[in-house]
């Protein structure tokens, strides 16, 4: 299974990014391989509805979990329609909160926690 | 002829302006129109008593999928700018809100399974107040397309009637939707920075859509030149002055335009018509 985490940066230690659709990159843990990898936000260009971008990427690389600060209206209907699980309110480096998650200790979102940006 | 106020900076008067220069111009014309074109806040109909004629919706056309014609291609997610579709696995996803109705989704759409539907965003209102109608467009609630809206309100004059259209407030799209094609702006301003910072930027706006312009200062102070002097840097007319009063405030604050609580204004306000009529035929 295929995890992504918002983060600044672009490996393990890299802190988390709060925002999803314009965040700079996700760190990637397959819980099989136990490997990370990363891959840059290309969604975060968007002029606007950042996180419908960032969502469809997130599907086409087939991730089954994202974690991160805050998720908007667009971004969560997206990834809902795409069966991908969104952890929010995470706070710490990318491994910290991959821990976190697999101990169970993140909150998962059932709404939108933030309204939509930029308009 | 048809003359738009506008301000840059919200609160300076422009709706006084724009109520107390149509029910000036009832006294020597058949009939006016006055467009309320701050859909997003309409509130003309606060100042005048009116009685309703009708309402039409305004609508945008948006994609709406027939799933047994789609084959998940994803040429319509390519196509749109504005992340408005998008294809999650076998999942088409439309965002209306997102949506600019641009048309190239379903006229891209290979299949045929994208056609326009229509989404509401709006109103137009039409009322009358004695010699003056009133056209008032109104946004919906959580909608964000307030130029095709006013651009409804523009559509549903009659040409050869005098128009004055109260515009919006700030110099982005809305405004321009209510300001462009008119044969006069009359910038209603206040003389405090912000007053002169967002004149300025509607000056530049206006000179952009190639719309002649002059400067009313309102809550005017005297020994205050800081409009006066950026006007005649520009070579821009001051048609009128209104002073700081709180008589003016009072009376307006109850819903009593400036010149039925102070008829004196009236002629005032035929005056700057004239001045306008002379500045567009100069």
């Amino acid at each position: 299974m295929l995890i992504a985490v918002s983060a600044f940066g672009k490996n393990q230690d890299s802190e988390v990014n709060p925002r999803l659709g314009r965040c700079e990159y996700f760190v990637l843990y397959d819980t099989d391989t136990d490997k990370y990898s990363s891959i840059d936000n290309t969604g975060r260009f968007s002029q606007g509805a950042a996180g419908i971008a960032t969502a469809s990427l997130l599907s086409n690389q087939k991730v089954q979990v994202v974690i991160t600060g805050n998720i908007g209206p667009n971004a969560y209907t997206a990834l809902e329609a795409a069966g991908i699980e969104v952890f929010t309110g995470a706070k710490g480096t990318a491994q910290d909160v991959i821990k976190d998650y697999q101990k169970d200790l993140l909150s998962k979102a059932n709404a939108p926690n933030v309204g939509p940006h930029g308009r | 002829m048809k003359i738009s106020v506008a301000s840059g900076k919200g609160g300076t008067g422009k709706t006084l302006v724009a109520t107390s220069l149509a029910l000036s111009l009832i006294k020597n014309n058949p009939s006016v129109q006055l467009l309320d074109c701050d859909v997003e806040e309409p509130n003309v109909h606060l100042f005048l008593d009116q009685e309703p004629i009708n309402e039409t919706t305004v609508s945008l056309p948006i994609p709406k999928i027939n799933e047994d014609l789609c084959q998940h291609c994803g040429k319509c997610t390519e196509i749109c700018r504005f992340n408005a579709i998008t294809l999650l696995k076998d999942t088409i996803l439309i965002f209306p809100d997102v949506c600019h109705s641009c048309s190239a989704c379903w006229h891209f759409c290979p299949t045929g399974a994208l056609e326009p539907s229509p989404r509401e965003v709006g109103t137009v209102q039409i009322s009358q107040s004695g010699k003056l109608k009133l056209i008032t467009g109104r946004l919906n609630l959580g909608v964000h397309a307030s130029p095709p809206v006013i651009k409804a309100v523009r559509g549903a004059i009659d040409t050869d009637t005098v128009t004055i259209i109260d515009g919006p407030p700030g110099s982005s799209c809305p405004v321009m939707a209510a300001v462009e094609e008119t044969d006069y702006c009359i910038l209603v301003t206040e003389p405090t920075p912000f007053g002169l910072n967002d004149l300025s930027l509607a000056v530049e706006m206006l000179k952009v859509l190639n719309v002649p312009c002059g400067v009313i200062i309102n809550r005017d102070v005297p020994g205050n030149h800081l409009i006066d002097d950026y006007c005649q840097e520009k070579g821009l007319p001051i048609l009128l002055r209104i002073p700081l009063d709180t008589e003016i405030a009072r009376a307006y604050a109850k819903g009593i335009p400036l010149v039925k609580s102070s008829p004196v204004w009236t002629e005032k306000f035929i005056d700057l018509y004239q001045q306008v009529t002379q500045e567009v035929t100069k």
